[in-house]
């Protein structure tokens, strides 16, 4: 399914009907500061969508007024085709939030938590006790059902979270940094969680600064800078336009001057981009320009080609200092 | 599993399910969603039952300290030309108190617990649920609270035989209303405290009222220009109320008593849910 580069409002194979999310000039302002600086998106219902960027970027206010719990300074917002200024209960009875923080009910056990929150939802006890059942089955936490939310574990809390937001069968999925904090296993069990809810067609709307997580789960995504848009499309595409198929590192010990070598490898490739500690070329032939880097006499420490990943792309959209 | 809420009238934003509602819009609450909220803390609090039952004793403490120990000292107040048994006199005013920090513990100190640390609303405003399900919701639990305490203190005033009239059968919902004015305001100030320090300004404000609002002695006790100020405490009317039921002693002024009471904690109510909108739907 190709989706042209810049074009976020153009809506993937996978979707039918209005998109689930429209903005138009969407902005948030907090007294002088501009959180969101008049974004235009479209999500399409069954997309996998994300917002990437640095902290501060505006995602969370942006995710906060999708979620129809913070009110637009400027712009349209329709959410599942309706106006949250004045429809925001009925929006947030076909949303699903998971946000930044926990905010689990400490005062109540693992089970009691989901079966309240169906309650305000307006769900019957007896619909909302079966689904509780199935959620604590879902996220896997059916044996600590009678606990207390306190004693479980970050990534135990994270995924007691995501139930919740699931227990009014949700169209739609907002999750603000789901796996921010939480160690690698925890990570990928929420992960294929998040997946497998895809499977089933619920649309997602996430927020993360995790390239890796970004590249699992999204199917298109925006790179949030400063309140705006520094680039849209999907991650293979970004990496595309905004990088290169390989990346080329190069070392050359502790003491060497990089800048030095980067004049030396002039000419090799389109963009070098100098760190303190390596020389990063961007190429589409990672063996090739390291034989050609060898040809020119230099003799690298260590030479690593790996695959340019949309890290390479965030970097360069949000800020590190370039050589071109 | 969603479920539209029919009582949600989405181009208005309002909707007017109760009596209260209809006199002072809450934008957005029904008694229905507010009552999801009395669910919530009836989930907490069937674990932790003891600690409700332990509200109970200090009014009886204060009653059997006071009342009787230093009731047999005192021996008799007359109001309004009538001789009281001094614990007759003041076992009401005991219970317009606890009414009243009944109330005032549970929408400050507990509100301000879920409000800030627990960000407990921000999960519930995720859901339908409006700004003023919750501020509904959490005063009507304070209320059922302090009926319970209410019930039960006068159960003893009944059998030590300290209830003078058939009107006392009105003290219950008089109670509630002493209740539901302080909650209200109790957590509509709770809404602009920055941090525990501000709580030393709740006691500061309820310890005095407790001493001196007229629950301990007769107005009349005081100099014409200090009953001015006793008069315009919301105590000194919940305290009256009260005594005015048991000791059968019933006249006009009942009226203002109730005006006033009424007028504060719909004022509170509202002042709260606005606040909570203005706090967390930013």
């Amino acid at each position: 399914m190709p989706v042209p580069v810049a074009n976020v409002e153009t809506v993937p194979a996978a979707s039918s009907g209005p998109p689930l999310v429209h903005a138009r000039r969407l902005t948030k302002r907090f007294g002088d500061f501009t959180a969101v600086d008049g974004i235009d998106v479209d999500v399409a219902r069954g997309e996998a969508f994300g917002f990437l960027g640095p902290n501060g970027a505006g995602k969370s206010s942006t995710m906060r007024m999708i979620g129809c719990v913070s009110p637009p300074t400027e712009g349209t917002l329709r959410i599942l085709g309706l106006d949250p200024r004045t429809d925001g209960p009925a929006i947030r009875a076909r949303l699903g939030v998971v946000p930044q923080q926990d905010t689990l009910d400490t005062e109540l056990s693992v089970r009691e938590n989901l079966l309240i929150y169906g309650r305000y939802f307006g769900m019957s006890r007896a619909a909302v006790r079966a689904k509780a059942e199935e959620l604590l089955d879902f996220v896997q936490l059916s044996d600590r059902a009678k606990d207390k939310v306190e004693p479980l574990s970050g990534g135990m809390k994270r995924r007691l979270t995501i139930a919740r937001s699931l227990v009014n069968d949700p169209e739609m999925l907002l999750l603000d940094e789901p796996t921010t904090g939480l160690d690698p296993q925890a990570r990928h069990s929420l992960w294929d969680r998040l997946f497998r809810l895809k499977q089933r067609g619920v649309t997602l709307v996430l927020t993360t600064h995790y390239m890796d997580e970004a590249e699992q789960l999204c199917d298109r995504l925006v790179v949030m800078d400063k309140g705006r848009f520094a680039a849209e499309g999907s991650p293979r595409e970004l990496i595309a336009t905004y990088s290169t198929r390989e990346v080329l590192e190069l070392r050359f010990g502790p003491d060497a001057d990089n800048n030095v070598y980067a004049d030396k490898v002039h000419g090799l490739v389109n963009r070098v981009e100098v760190l303190p500690d390596r020389l990063l070329l961007y190429t589409d032939d990672g063996d090739g320009t390291a034989a050609a880097v060898y040809d020119r006499g230099l003799r690298p420490a260590s030479t690593l080609v790996r695959r340019s990943t949309l890290e390479d792309v965030f970097l360069r959209l949000t800020g590190r200092t370039l050589v071109d | 599993m969603t479920q539209t809420i029919g009582s949600a009238t989405p181009s208005s934003g309002r909707n007017s399910g109760t009596l209260l509602a209809r006199i002072v819009p809450l934008p957005g609450t029904s008694a229905r969603r507010a009552g999801l909220m009395v669910e919530r803390n009836v989930l907490v609090y069937r674990r932790a039952w003891v600690l409700i039952v332990s509200g109970f004793f200090e009014p009886l403490f204060y009653l059997l300290s006071i009342g009787i120990g230093i009731g047999a000292l005192v021996g008799t107040v007359t109001v309004d030309g009538m001789v009281l048994d001094y614990t007759v006199f003041v076992a009401p005013g005991l219970l317009a108190s606890s009414a009243m920090n009944g109330a005032v513990y549970d929408s400050t100190f507990n509100i301000f617990f879920k409000l800030k640390y627990a960000k407990t609303y921000d999960a519930i405003l995720s859901t339908p649920m409006s700004p003023g399900d919750v501020a509904a919701g959490e005063i009507c639990w304070a209320l059922i609270r302090g009926l319970i305490y209410s019930t039960t203190f006068l159960g003893v005033m009944l059998a030590l035989g300290l209830v003078a009239s058939p009107w006392a059968i009105l003290v219950l919902p008089a109670a509630v209303l002493i209740g539901f004015a302080f909650g209200a305001v109790g957590m509509a100030a709770t809404t602009y405290m920055r941090g525990w320090q501000d709580f030393e300004f709740v006691q500061l404000i309820v310890l005095p009222m407790f001493l001196f609002a007229t629950t301990f002695f007769p107005l009349s006790t005081y100099p014409s220009a200090l009953q001015a100020v006793v008069v315009c405490t919301p105590l000194y009317h919940g305290v009256e109320l009260i005594r005015a039921l048991t000791t059968g002693l019933v006249d006009g002024s009942l009226v203002v008593h109730i005006g006033y009471l009424v007028v504060m904690g719909l004022i509170g109510l509202r002042i709260a849910a606005g606040r909570l909108e203005k706090l967390l739907l930013t």
